[in-house]
């Protein structure tokens, strides 16, 4: 069974409780953020910061909106990240359509960002791994919903058999069209073979109003290099590591004077 | 609330305005989408912001903070010249009929009886009959009836004159009209929920009277999906109100005032007369409510004898006012000598921060129970802390005050009952113990009860009777139980020790005891009924009858007798919380006699008229709502020039008091909460400050080009009072206002940062002016003036 997960943005209030039962339950570091100008809590995703609430004011034909959909990783069907990843084992496509990072795997190498056409992985400079939502695969496995669906206070958020979600969407589309939004519609891009997040978007032809991209498909030198070209990828990559493998033995570490990361203020309670 | 949070999700129109659920009630707001979904029913978001309640609104309306009055008085004269008000349950359940004294009337911005600085409301009674009773005037045509007085009073608010006041334009206020009176069909319900957006200005209480007014020409009161419904901001801050405050006891007695020299003259002052022959005139039962509730404070120390030891409560002089603005006014002139605060910051949340924090510093001692050091805990920092922002505040080394903070659990330390917006009563166990040296704040109150009761024993003082004589009877009386306190709230017979099934059984004998009337009910023989879950729905309506408890009687809706015609019949069939049965009423706890058939009494049994107010001649400074301004203001008054603001608006004169004009402070401020935090708690707990680590200052996209202000740029913000530097949010959701030909600019500051905390910023009520509501003394937070410089 695939599952999936159905965010209604007509529902949607931006009240955040998503992304503090996502930081709270993935046991994240909590950061205080600098002021960007929105009300956005970040601007981006972060490594430790995995669901975050787009806020978008658009103005259109004279009538201000405010725009609110929550991102993450879209768990595709045809995963631009799997598809670049040279680490076996460190992207895990799960019989539920599921996403995972197996941070294990993980070499750090950052492909799976430039395979991404929703830019939603992130690495993590301490840990040299990179990190996105699992779509909480620790519950799901024991049949539990993911943390974000759990607390939404407005409905709408759901999670389940992803067929039955895309009839509620269906639905769902049908109301808002008979309220009079002849653009309403589901975001359930086919350049990725299909998400497994999908949307109800008011104004579904224009998908970027909500911060979403148009039309996302793996980059084609990611296609290239997991296609025809993937012995040759494989090869090179490895003998990349290989070659940093033996400078190290040879020339030893790097001075971590001058190529540390400041630390990052955080504060974890 | 008069009706539930569950109950919005039946309303066919929801008025969002002087609140903004999404933002700050997210949960509670599932039930307005769950009525946009199922019911198809429109949400109409009138705010000054266009906020994320504004954002899944179906028509959203901008209008000048402070303005809301003029905006209903336009939608009562709309609804009354169009015919869009449901006519029949006017004549049956509001007093429209009634007939008023000769010389009632209001010119130049004054009702009748003005003088002096003073109203004489003498013209403001109603005409009374032989027997004492109001004459009427069915057809409401007599041009001294409330209908025809209030058709004149609000013929002034026509839509142009509502857009020349409020800033948006006519054509928006006619749309947002026709939309709000669709619930004036009788098979139509409209909701009303606001919060501070109303409360917090200086004629805060003829506001609601006026969305009250609306939703009885509507037909909206007492029907699922009606009512108007305060969206209270804290978990128990009802429950807060419920109990008592400085002039209410429990149960909204009443305050004995100095002049009440025995309890027969208070309760001739406090007990109201039908004013009707219909009228049941339920609080004529407020001996039995008053001498109950001496019984549950004095125990066997009141008898008959002594009056119920009614000497031993305290007295206000008449006309004498103890409310936040007095007390702090009175403490900053060093009147006071200590101040107990509990679960209160007054640092952060008082109007006016320079005057408070000077105030505090005037006092002797002051005791801080709380589960951080707030701002008022270290208010004697302020100087060393933030002295860009607080230059008049003294130096540490200069404060003589003693100060105590006291460590407090928080609500998840603590069992006990939270009451919500919906008024119940919802018992909770303690999820954890208090860490460290933190105590319950019943464990506090009892250790300072027992210190001082001791004192009194040991060296005798002044008035020792109140202690002394206050019953304590709790199985462990250093560490009562709040289980055994909801009992006494509950109350019990006296003679058999049973506790009582509801207020219904009160005596004013001396015979029972009850901590407070209106919750009688919530704990009876059969158990702790606020601990109860149950989630069945016998009415349909989600009114979930036996999920906790529900004030007053288990009742879920207030006034739901009104649900109904004159023979009983429901408005409309499919929402129906009242039904007559031909022997009782079934359904909700009918706010009626259970078993009087439809037609014995009037249908607002609370109210010694037996119908509701359109005419309030209680309230200070009017019986109709009209349109003042703010204390600070960017025009005049177009309606009366001469009457600008509130005539009785409460302001304070010490040296800290000051007010701007328009020439040096040209910019409406606004203060808000948002969703990530709650109130100045939250900036002490990681999460919450993760989502919104920093003040801003949120400036209209129009004024920003103006003065050079780009997203992100430092701007600092001044008033009469003090000054705050912040970065600008430039936005479109503040829209620039048109006001009597003027441009208005609206500038939008949210609170929750201070001084301490995990992530600090600047104190909101810097800037916030000393002006408060004449009726109940709440400050006016929004609609005040500033003016906005770019530094960065």
């Amino acid at each position: 069974m695939i599952v999936a997960k159905l965010i209604d943005t007509t529902l949607c209030i931006g009240c955040k409780a998503c992304e503090v039962a996502c930081q709270e339950w993935n046991d994240q570091e909590y950061t205080m953020g600098t002021f960007d100008g929105s009300y956005q809590t970040k601007p981006e995703l972060e490594a430790n910061f995995w669901n975050l609430i787009k806020f978008n004011e658009v103005e259109k034909d004279g009538a201000t909106s405010w725009l609110m959909s929550k991102y993450q990783c879209m768990h595709c069907a045809d995963a631009g990240c799997l598809a670049a990843c040279p680490a076996p084992g460190a992207i895990v496509p799960l019989a539920n359509g599921t996403i995972d990072f197996v941070h294990e795997n993980c070499i750090g190498c950052g492909y799976c960002i430039t395979g991404c056409p929703f830019d939603v992985p992130r690495l993590n400079a301490t840990t040299k791994k990179a990190y996105k939502c699992t779509l909480c695969s620790d519950r799901t496995a024991v049949g539990l919903e993911p943390a974000c669906i759990k607390t939404c206070p407005t409905n709408c958020l759901t999670f389940g058999e992803r067929d039955e979600l895309l009839r509620m969407a269906e639905t769902r589309t049908g109301e808002l069209k008979a309220d009079g939004f002849a653009d309403a519609g589901i975001y359930n891009p086919q350049g990725v073979g299909g998400t497994n997040v999908l949307y109800v978007l008011k104004h579904a032809s224009e998908p970027e109003q909500y911060g979403l991209p148009k039309d996302p498909v793996i980059p084609w030198t990611v296609s290239l290099w997991k296609g025809p070209m993937k012995w040759m990828g494989t090869l090179m990559f490895w003998g990349t590591v290989l070659g940093a493998f033996f400078h190290f033995v040879i020339y030893g570490p790097q001075d971590p004077e001058k190529h540390g990361h400041p630390e990052e203020p955080s504060d974890k309670s | 609330m008069t009706n539930g949070w569950t109950d919005v999700a039946n309303a066919d129109v929801v008025l969002v305005m002087g609140g903004n659920p999404a933002e700050n009630h997210p949960v509670g707001f599932r039930f307005v989408l769950e009525a946009k979904r199922l019911r198809k029913a429109k949400i109409v978001c009138i705010d000054p912001r266009f906020t994320r309640t504004a954002a899944v609104s179906d028509l959203y309306v901008p209008i000048r903070s402070g303005t809301d009055i003029a905006f209903l008085g336009g939608l009562i004269h709309y609804a009354v010249s169009n015919n869009k008000y449901q006519r029949k349950y006017v004549e049956l359940n509001t007093n429209a009929s009634f007939l008023i004294a000769e010389g009632f009337g209001f010119s130049e911005g004054h009702f009748s009886g003005w003088k002096d600085g003073k109203y004489d409301k003498a013209t403001w009674q109603y005409e009374l009959d032989g027997q004492g009773y109001a004459k009427v005037d069915p057809t409401l045509e007599h041009p001294r009836c409330v209908f025809q007085l209030m058709k004149t009073h609000y013929s002034r608010y026509t839509p142009e004159v509502v857009a020349n006041i409020c800033g948006c334009t006519a054509e928006e206020f006619v749309k947002a009209a026709e939309m709000i009176t669709i619930a004036a069909a009788a098979d139509k319900s409209g909701t009303v929920l606001y919060a501070l957006g109303w409360t917090h200005h200086s004629f805060a209480v003829q506001l609601i009277h006026a969305a009250a007014m609306v939703q009885l020409l509507m037909g909206n009161i007492g029907m699922p999906g009606g009512g108007v419904n305060a969206q209270r901001g804290h978990a128990n801050i009802q429950g807060s109100t419920d109990m008592g405050a400085w002039n209410t006891l429990p149960g909204y007695l009443k305050i004995p005032r100095a002049n009440h020299e025995n309890l027969a003259d208070y309760l001739k002052a406090n007990t109201p007369k039908a004013l009707r022959p219909n009228s049941l005139n339920y609080l004529g039962n407020t001996p039995k409510f008053m001498t109950s509730l001496l019984k549950a404070y004095y125990g066997p120390h009141a008898t008959k004898a002594n009056d119920f030891g009614y000497d031993w409560l305290p007295k206000v002089e008449e006309g004498a006012d103890h409310s936040w603005g007095t007390f702090f006014d009175q403490m900053h002139a060093g009147k006071m000598d200590g101040l107990i605060s509990f679960g209160m910051n007054p640092v952060a949340n008082g109007p006016n921060t320079p005057k408070m924090i000077r105030a505090l510093s005037n006092l002797k001692w002051l005791i801080v129970a709380e589960n951080f050091e707030t701002e008022t805990a270290a208010f004697w920092r302020a100087k060393e802390l933030a002295d860009k922002e607080y230059p008049q505040s003294l130096k540490a080394d200069d404060i003589q005050t003693e100060v105590f903070l006291l460590p407090a659990a928080c609500f998840a330390e603590k069992d006990g009952a939270f009451v919500n917006s919906s008024r119940w009563l919802q018992w909770k166990e303690a999820a954890v113990d208090p860490p460290g040296d933190a105590r319950r704040d019943q464990d506090i109150i009892s250790d300072l009860f027992h210190a001082v009761q001791d004192l009194y024993a040991k060296e005798g003082g002044a008035r020792p009777e109140p202690l002394m004589n206050m019953q304590w009877n709790y199985a462990k009386p250093q560490r009562p139980l709040l289980g055994e306190v909801a009992r006494e709230v509950n109350g019990v017979d006296l003679e058999t020790g049973k506790q009582l099934n509801g207020f219904g059984e009160l005596k004013d004998d001396g015979s029972t005891a009850c901590g407070n009337w209106i919750y009688s009910g919530s704990w009876t023989e059969a158990g702790n009924q606020m601990s109860r879950r149950g989630q069945g729905d016998p009415t349909g309506l989600g009114l979930y009858p036996q999920w906790a408890w529900s004030w007053p009687a288990n009742r879920r809706i207030l006034y739901n007798r009104a649900s109904t015609d004159s023979a009983g019949k429901p408005w409309d069939e499919t929402r129906a919380p009242l039904r007559w049965n031909g022997k009782r009423w079934t359904g909700d706890t009918p706010d009626y006699k259970a078993d009087a058939p439809p037609e014995t009494m009037a249908p607002f049994i609370m109210l010694p008229e037996g119908v509701a107010r359109l005419f309030a001649p209680d309230l200070v400074e009017g019986p109709f709502p009209e349109h003042y301004e703010p204390a600070e203001s960017p025009v005049d008054n177009s309606l009366h020039p001469t009457v600008n603001a509130n005539p009785l608006l409460r302001t304070y004169n010490s040296d800290m008091d000051h007010f701007g004009t328009a020439k040096d402070f040209p910019f409406v401020a606004i203060t808000y909460r948002l969703t990530e935090h709650f109130h100045y708690w939250t900036k002490h707990t990681s999460s919450s400050s993760e989502l919104q680590s920093n003040f801003f200052v949120e400036i209209p996209e129009e004024l920003a080009k103006e003065k050079g202000i780009a997203n992100k740029t430092l701007v600092r913000v001044s008033s009469a009072r003090g000054k705050i530097e912040g970065p600008a949010l430039v936005t479109k959701r503040l829209r620039t206002l048109k006001v009597s030909g003027k441009k208005v600019y609206q500038i939008g500051l949210p609170i929750h940062w201070g001084f301490v905390g995990k992530v600090h910023g600047p104190l909101i009520n810097n800037l916030t002016p000393s002006a408060y509501d004449p009726n109940c003394g709440t400050p006016e937070y929004k609609g005040f003036l500033v003016n906005v410089e770019k530094i960065g």
